[in-house]
């Protein structure tokens, strides 16, 4: 007879309990969950993406109704338990529902605290703290030109970067003078807050609300400093309390939350208590990886399996805004009786200190460069002397091998124990141990059995490498697939696509077993761009109704619908005239906006999409082709004026930077792609972030591949050198070629590279033979692909549907159907 | 009450694509699926107010350009979210022509 377990709490921790408690013994209990959200188990930590749209709800679901079925898991939704009888072992829910147990556990979390100001009991005043928050977020800040957040710890911030990502003016207010001032020194702090502020987030130190002004709605927002601001949101980020309601109601021993002992079990042994809503040993916390030792306890004790007690933990945190680096841990303020070792280089933004005491370390904070942070890490948990590492130990691990390296961890490196996921508390070892032993061979495999990498997903690319690691050979022989509609990766359709005669996306599906009849927007372009690859356009014809609205249209879609414009400006050398034709074609078309590229082009924002083909039309009279700045394809050849202007040029980069767009315009990519030619080592045009970057030198080219000025900077890699014009042409035709057919559609050069590491890429280029064969099939593509997409949608008749057909109400009739479709 | 207007030849619905229809203040996306069957939808997505009408269309669905949301071209329903439904509409054909019904 399996015994009783009932889980009061539907969230991450206590779900982690049940996930490790079934790993050990699946069969000892029947399991009851009840969860006050009407939805299933997901990812709280992942909120913040959600608000700034870079993934969405489905993205940040841990476990599908189909976990719950299959573990034979009832699932009580949107129920809250109100009541606990101790005597009867029984629990009452809101809905009516009255159940046994024989143990019980409760994972209520906590709950935002809002403090009392006048107006906080107005709509929109809200905190941050679940989906439906996050929804109603979304949904008002549409509406409003100004949003404030209060608080200036992690939830803040990140509903603050959330909140601006949508457009909106976003207000910070914090109390103290400093951001992020629980995990950081002012120092982090100030670069922090930095970097936030060109993201459009305005802050307010040493500020608090004064009062909410509104009748029904929030309408005005008065600060402590005597200014206001009219603003349709507040969202309070102003810290957690332990939800210990039903403790308290069932009379267990509760403080700041509900006590518990060692093993997470409450003043009444029949019932344990885990995460945010416990206190243990004086101590409550509200990060995760705590509540997850927690629960690998736990989860023990209920099979019971013999453990050691939860003795309690080191708090490490990461921020999860893109293009944020930020780890801190431990005592990071220190005392007079600390020392501090610190780098500091504000041009570049990266900030390390080490808080050391008794030649240990005891507080880290890492800005703008993190990747040695779980090394730092293991070197505080475990209490390492770091005397003989001290001279070179802000430098990083990798400074200690003398290995200068090109970004990421080196895990081979790494300890067994050496955490790799700090959301998760998931060492190496874990990881290791549970490819061999479970024979995973997919990154989501890793995920879902290890749960490393499953939470904000920084360390994907770490638990990646020790997948590859671990597998060796085996790592290509599995690939997940690239969407739900398929169980099939980029590599087995690609191989696929090669070996096979398909004329259109259709056959491909068809071929290799699609669930779906149509694909996906995941998918469907991906296939039509290898059948574009393979064919060329004169093969293949590009199927518009497959690929991304960009492409399709020709345009940059906006945040409103309409449409960006950017003729093409080659190699970033244009002419009064051509100036003065832009500006004309801006003045007729009333556009809103325009504006230089970072590459050198002019961009006409604010384009109704039935102005596109009178627009294009008109730009092609006067000799402009489309710049194809919304192309999976060449977007743009950067230049600096090089030799031909600059007292420093040692080449010709303008005359160059023309010749090579000439030479690979028109041709369909995996991702965009960026050339840049610097006349000089100074290097101007920036081309040490580029796809293809070139920069000249006394004796010849510098060739530099795979750059990245986005998200993530990744700095270029030096392919070769060459000393002449037709050497780097052919390298340049070369590369391109490679990358269109290597890559993964979707995947930038700097990410295939370190995909498939740049000696393989080397390998290619620096043979003659491989090199000239990928020259050949790059000139035969380039026959077909040259032509201006602007001009040929036009002939087609494309843009017809760019029109929209305008109904006038006299034109209504009355009409009695015989058919209906 | 039903309010019947005519749009176009049925040939000018670009099969896997839409055409926008605009009648005094509506915006309405008629989309043709790859079976040939049309439906006339909001053109406004519930998410963020994309234009549903520059989508990707697959099989009934449509995924919003903006920021890929689903709907459901028969039920006017986000699929996988919970967004408000988008207003669908009646269409019938005679003769090529497709007509559309605003009650």
């Amino acid at each position: 007879m399996k015994e009783k377990l009932i889980v009061v709490g539907n969230g991450m921790s206590g779900l982690r309990v049940i996930e490790d408690l079934l790993e050990i013994n699946k069969d000892k209990y029947d399991i009851t969950i009840f969860g006050e959200e009407p939805y299933v188990n997901y990812n709280r930590i992942m909120l913040s993406y959600i608000l700034s749209q870079e993934k969405t709800f489905e993205d940040t679901i841990i476990n599908h109704e189909s976990w719950y079925t299959q573990n034979n898991i009832t699932l009580h939704k949107g129920d809250k338990v109100i009541s606990i009888d101790k005597l009867n072992k029984t629990v009452t829910s809101q809905n009516g529902k009255v159940e046994n147990y024989d143990k019980l556990l409760i994972a209520t979390g906590s709950k935002p605290f809002i403090p009392q100001t006048v107006g906080s009991n107005l709509n929109n005043v809200i905190a941050f703290r679940n989906k439906a928050d996050v929804d109603t977020i979304i949904k008002t800040i549409d509406k409003s030109k100004t949003a404030v957040v209060v608080g200036g710890g992690l939830l803040g911030l990140e509903a603050a970067y959330g909140i601006a990502m949508h457009g909106v003016k976003t207000i910070l207010v914090h109390r103290s003078g400093s951001i992020l001032s629980q995990q950081l020194d002012s120092t982090g702090g100030k670069l922090l807050q930095e970097n936030l502020e060109k993201y459009g987030i305005e802050f307010k130190l040493n500020t608090t609300i004064k009062q909410i002004n509104g009748i029904s709605d929030v309408e005005e927002v008065e600060f402590s400093d005597g200014s206001s601001v009219e603003s349709n949101i507040v969202v309070f980020a102003t810290g957690i309390i332990p939800n210990k309601d039903l403790a308290i109601e069932a009379k267990l021993d509760t403080k700041k939350g509900i006590i518990v002992d060692d093993f997470m079990a409450t003043s009444d042994k029949s019932i344990f208590a885990v995460g945010e809503c416990v206190e243990h040993k004086g101590n409550t916390y509200g990060l995760v990886a705590p509540l997850y030792e927690q629960g690998k306890v736990l989860a023990k004790k209920l099979a019971d399996v013999e453990v050691d007690g939860y003795s309690g933990s080191t708090l490490s945190t990461r921020l999860k805004i893109s293009g944020v680096d930020l780890f801190s841990a431990g005592d990071y303020l220190g005392d007079e009786t600390t020392e501090e070792l610190i780098l500091l280089d504000e041009k570049v933004g990266i900030y390390k200190k080490l808080v050391i005491y008794d030649n240990k370390i005891i507080g880290i904070v890492l800005y703008g460069d993190t990747a040695d942070a779980s090394w730092y890490l293991k070197l505080l948990k475990e209490h390492t002397d770091i005397s003989d590492l001290r001279t070179k130990i802000l430098f990083g691990k990798s400074a200690l091998s003398g290995d200068s390296g090109h970004g990421g961890d080196d895990v081979n490196s790494m300890s067994d124990d050496e955490e790799v996921c700090g959301c998760n508390g998931v060492c190496k070892g874990d990881v290791v141990n549970a490819i061999k032993d479970k024979d995973l061979k997919s990154l989501s495999d890793v995920k879902s059995c290890t749960k490393a990498g499953a939470s904000c997903g920084s360390c994907l690319g770490l638990v990646e490498q020790i997948l590859v690691n671990t597998l060796g050979d085996e790592y290509n022989a599995v690939e997940e697939g690239i969407c739900d509609c398929c169980d099939v990766g980029h590599k087995e359709i690609k191989e696929c696509i090669n070996e096979n005669e398909f004329s259109d996306v259709y056959e491909v599906f068809e071929k290799l077993n699609w669930k779906t009849n149509d694909g996906c927007i995941k998918c469907r372009p991906a296939i039509n761009y290898y059948l574009l690859v393979k064919y060329n356009d004169d093969k293949y014809k590009n199927d518009k109704r497959s690929a991304l609205v960009n492409d399709r249209n020709y345009a940059n879609i906006q945040k409103d619908g309409t449409y960006s414009v950017v003729p093409r400006i080659w190699g970033g050398l244009t002419s009064p005239q051509e100036l003065k034709d832009i500006a004309d074609i801006a003045v007729k078309y009333d556009v809103p906006t325009v504006k230089f590229t970072g590459g050198q082009r002019l961009d006409m924002l604010g384009v109704k999409k039935e102005q596109l083909a009178p627009m294009w039309k008109d730009l092609n009279d006067c000799g402009f082709v489309s710049g194809q700045a919304y192309a999976k394809g060449l977007r743009t050849v950067k230049t600096c004026v090089g030799s031909q202007w600059c007292r420093f040029g040692t080449q010709d980069s303008m005359a160059m930077g023309v010749k090579l767009e000439k030479l690979t315009w028109g041709s369909w990519t995996p991702h965009k792609y960026k050339i840049a030619v610097s006349g000089c080592p100074r290097n101007c045009a920036e081309a040490t972030i580029k796809d293809f970057g070139v920069v000249a030198v006394d004796s010849g080219w510098e060739i530099h591949i795979a750059g990245n000025g986005g998200i993530k900077v990744r700095v270029t890699d030096l392919l070769c050198k060459v000393e002449t014009d037709e050497e780097l042409i052919e390298y340049t035709k070369a590369f391109m070629q490679f990358y269109r057919e290597d890559a993964y559609y979707l995947e930038r050069t700097a990410h295939w590279l370190e995909r498939v590491g740049l000696e393989y890429v080397k390998k290619i280029m620096l043979d003659t033979q491989k090199r000239e064969y990928y020259v050949l099939r790059f000139e035969e593509s380039q026959k077909s692909a040259q032509v201006d997409p602007w001009a040929k949608a036009i002939e087609d008749g494309f843009t017809k549907e760019f029109s929209p057909i305008v109904i006038k109400p006299e034109e209504s009739v009355s009409f009695e159907a015989k058919e209906i479709n | 009450m039903q309010n019947w207007i005519k749009i176009t030849e049925l040939e000018n619905i670009p099969l896997m694509g839409a055409r926008v229809i605009k009648y005094e203040d509506l915006e309405i996306a008629i989309f043709k699926t790859k079976d040939g069957s049309i439906y006339a939808i909001n053109n406004i997505c519930p998410h963020r107010q994309g234009k549903l009408s520059d989508g990707l269309v697959h099989e009934k669905v449509v995924t919003c350009p903006l920021h890929n949301t689903d709907v459901d071209m028969i039920s006017g329903e986000s699929i996988g979210e919970e967004y408000e439904c988008t207003k669908t509409y009646e269409l019938k054909i005679e003769n090529s022509l497709v007509y559309l019904n605003l009650k």
